[in-house]
């Protein structure tokens, strides 16, 4: 049971806000400012407007933690206060963190390279300028450690990092943990803060990402002919998981039920993806297996919808694949349309949009979609919102390594409870 | 969902043995060098170390790339990819696994990663700080994260079922296994697990000092002593392990009897730095005692997480103390021999387990001379000891707090 959301995604800080953006279809794509973009191919991004000391971080957590980490502990609190769970009352060996993140704590691995290299020009770095807690940015492990202390979490913790499903894979990590019965809640979601000259340079070598940098707030556009690559972005989503009596009987608000979670691989390329959506459609197919639920039962997907042509045909043949004529009825939107791709991070941030379009019945849109690619021929949801009701909704990841994630969430009580 | 019973014949089965480390670059050599005793920690090669307060690290000496990583992924790769592709693909033949044979959806791939391709990704930092954007490669997008081996492994060997990444620092072995005993009760009929690692450049080593756990001691004999009264922390390695894990039934279907069973499995955290609560290693002992069904008096050797750090080795035989009683238990640690392998190091153990069990012997750990009297531990020193080695526990330790224990069987008559 999801009790609990924390997001900051760009274009907001906070749950509300975020969920305020995406029903108003509002981008927050726009010109990188967190570094000089001037000689990348592609220098726009998705940014978060991001105060950690307004966000309640102290001086020596800001001056510790990377960016990435920040927004995880951020999230953390937010989606604890939410879920009003009293963690001072659960023995804290119950309590555990599956944090989800493609790249880690790149930022501050970047920035103090620079230091240790001066500038780039030593191999043999100066290990007396460095940071002392420089080995928290080399392992990503961090990342969950201090989401750990921030919440006093003494179970299993662990950090999820299989790229850009990274994010779907934590959560999925942690309802199992819920239901095997090694904790009693979770703090399961994501984190990525990407937004550096290397991580730039790297998606820029292999066109991955949008070069789009006249039009920025539209540069973000799954689905349609028009699209040419990612937007680059940053954020964080924690949701907090409990067992179904358990937050029954506390009364704690429900937004939804992790029903089905399934993974495949395509062992095909890292980056590289077959049209016919195979490996994915599997995913989807094993996801509503799990959850004992007929393709037709699907309300709502929440795409990966990167805006590259490969995944938006990949994606739009694997749905068609796995429902069938379903694909065809049920709405479809990205809303990496208006927040950016931030890797690993967005896996929850979707995740998190799903709980909420469960909760509001809405539907949020695809931004920017003026054209369809005619293979994309789906219902996109295009610009706008729109009011569904829905007891089922299904998210997808795929990513570098050739991984495809699928997770189905269910209104409370829509679905039995009993599943394989 | 339905928990398999464990410590029952459900437990997976150890199938496959992989090993890319310093003490050897098969399973076989590496086996042949812990029983010998023979030491692998040297000074650095890899870079002039000269500068730096540690020099000596474990490294994996004699590893002819071209003959073990297929020349297309020489170049797209880290080290650390090389590494592990090199053990993944000995464990499967190893296991007698031909995947193309075998349903491609039931077979998965999850290893433990601390901290990806660092060496790579040093290159291209100074490509791009050298010069410009256009210097970095395409490689760099698919060769540093820390999802690099496992996708490749995935792809390599034609694996399309769950693939997962844990990282938990040291302890991520452990935990990759755990997850792998998840998948095995789901829809996966086998996993490719374990971890290596390669983080022996400069900008790596550098990041490693800041935690002050590394030796500084330049005496390879002398500079990684756990449980000894000259312990000064713990010397770096690369490398590490596979292995094929798989459900009994579908090993036993099959004819592979295997090395061993994973009987248990637990992890836990320690409490925040300034807690007045305990940490977290012996409640996760005990949570993987009895996740096992075994008791203390049932387990026959402990391979020690040894980080070598005085402070982590008292609370370490504290906890093995606590739970079995002074010197109940012969605890060892083969791990001097090669240094720590961070995600490589729990997997590594986990095989050097597994090869204990097979041959009914405990490695003995090479390097202290004078333990701790008041540790209370009945470390294996100068030589293997012949045991009946029924049940083998593994512990493992990771920056920040993780912790992990893993109970090995003896594989099913």
């Amino acid at each position: 049971m999801v009790t609990g959301i924390g997001v900051l995604a760009p274009g907001s800080l906070g749950r509300e806000g975020f969920w305020d953006q995406l029903s108003a279809g509002r981008t927050a794509t726009r010109r990188i400012t967190l570094f000089d973009p001037a000689p990348f191919r592609s220098q726009v991004a998705a940014e978060v407007d991001f105060d950690p000391a307004a966000a309640g971080l102290t001086p020596q957590q800001i001056r510790r933690m990377d960016r990435a980490a920040q927004f995880a502990v951020v999230c953390a609190r937010e989606a604890l206060a939410d879920s009003g769970a009293e963690l001072a009352a659960l023995p804290p060996e119950r309590i555990a963190v599956s944090i989800g993140s493609a790249v880690g704590c790149t930022m501050g691995l970047e920035e103090e390279y620079v230091t240790l290299s001066d500038g780039g020009k030593n191999w043999l770095v100066d290990s007396s300028y460095g940071v002392p807690h420089l080995y928290g940015y080399m392992v990503p492990s961090t990342l969950a450690v201090e989401v750990a202390h921030a919440v006093g979490a003494e179970g299993p913790v662990s950090l999820v990092s299989t790229g850009c499903t990274s994010g779907l894979d934590s959560i999925g990590h942690g309802v199992q943990l819920i239901e095997e019965g090694s904790a009693d809640i979770v703090l399961a979601g994501a984190t990525d803060a990407p937004l550096s000259p290397i991580t730039a340079a790297c998606f820029d070598a292999i066109k991955a990402t949008t070069p789009n940098n006249a039009d920025p707030e539209h540069a973000s556009r799954p689905f349609d002919r028009d699209r040419d690559g990612f937007v680059l972005a940053e954020g964080s989503a924690v949701l907090i998981l409990e067992e179904k009596s358990a937050a029954e009987a506390r009364g704690a608000r429900i937004y939804g039920e992790f029903v089905g979670f399934a993974g495949r691989s395509n062992a095909f390329h890292m980056t590289g993806l077959k049209a016919e959506g195979r490996e994915m459609a599997e995913a989807i197919r094993a996801a509503l297996d799990q959850a004992k639920l007929d393709p037709t039962a699907v309300g709502y997907i929440n795409a990966h919808g990167s805006g590259t042509k490969q995944n938006d045909r990949h994606e739009t043949a694997a749905f068609k694949r796995s429902l069938g004529d379903h694909a065809y009825h049920v709405p479809v939107s990205s809303i990496k349309s208006m927040v950016g791709h931030s890797l690993g991070a967005i896996g929850s941030i979707e995740v998190a949009a799903c709980a909420l379009a469960l909760d509001r019945q809405v539907v949020p849109p695809t931004a920017n979609l003026k054209n369809p690619d005619a293979e994309c021929d789906l219902d996109y949801v295009p610009v706008t919102a729109r009011d569904h009701a829905m007891d089922v909704v299904l998210s997808v990841g795929s990513g570098f390594g050739g991984f495809q994630s699928a997770m189905v969430l269910a209104r409370p009580g829509a679905v039995p409870y009993e599943r394989s | 969902m339905s928990s398999a019973t464990n410590g029952s014949s459900a437990a997976p089965v150890i199938t496959g043995l992989g090993v890319t480390a310093p003490t050897g670059l098969t399973a076989d050599e590496h086996w042949a060098a812990v029983l010998a005793g023979k030491p692998a920690i040297g000074r650095i090669t890899r870079f002039d170390p000269s500068s730096y307060p540690v020099q000596l690290a474990g490294e994996v000496a004699d590893f002819d790339t071209k003959a073990r990583v297929p020349s297309r992924l020489i170049h797209q790769t880290d080290r650390w990819t090389h590494l592990g592709l090199s053990a993944a693909a000995e464990a499967l033949e190893d296991a007698e696994v031909v995947p193309a044979e075998l349903p491609e959806f039931e077979m998965a791939v999850v290893t433990a990663a601390s901290s990806g391709g660092t060496e790579f990704g040093q290159h291209e930092m100074e490509n791009l700080y050298q010069h410009d954007p256009s210097w970095v490669g395409a490689y760099q997008s698919i060769a540093w994260f820390y999802a690099a081996s496992t996708g490749q492994i995935s792809i390599r060997h034609g694996m399309r079922g769950p693939c997962g990444v844990l990282c938990c620092e040291q302890a991520g072995g452990l935990d990759a296994i755990g997850q792998s005993r998840r998948l095995l009760r789901g829809s996966s009929r086998l996993v490719v697990t374990g971890g290596t690692d390669a983080s022996l450049c400069p900008y790596g080593l550098t990041a490693q000092l800041s935690t002050g756990n590394l030796s500084t001691v330049s005496d390879p004999g002398r500079a990684y002593l756990p449980f000894d009264t000259a312990a000064s922390g713990y010397v770096p390695g690369e490398g590490g392990a596979m292995l094929i894990l798989e459900r009994a039934a579908d090993a036993e279907a099959r004819g592979a009897g295997g090395y061993a069973r994973v009987l248990g499995y637990a992890a836990g955290f320690d409490p925040a730095p300034g807690s007045e609560r305990p940490p977290a290693l012996r409640r996760t002992l005990e949570a993987a005692l009895a996740d096992a069904g075994v008791t203390p008096a049932g387990v026959d050797v402990v391979f020690a997480d040894a980080s070598g750090v005085p402070a982590q080795d008292a609370a370490e035989a504290a906890a093995i103390r606590a739970v079995f009683g002074p010197g109940s238990v012969p605890v060892t640690a083969p791990k001097t021999l090669t240094g720590r392998l961070y995600g490589g190091g729990a997997a590594l153990d986990v095989a050097t387990a597994a090869l204990a069990l097979r041959d009914q012997v405990i490695p003995h750990t090479v390097g202290p001379e004078s333990p701790v009297p008041g540790y209370g531990l009945d470390l294996v020193l100068g030589e293997p000891r012949a045991a009946a080695l029924r049940t083998v526990l593994v512990l493992a330790r990771g920056h920040g707090g993780f912790n992990a224990a893993l109970v090995l069987g003896r594989p099913a008559s």
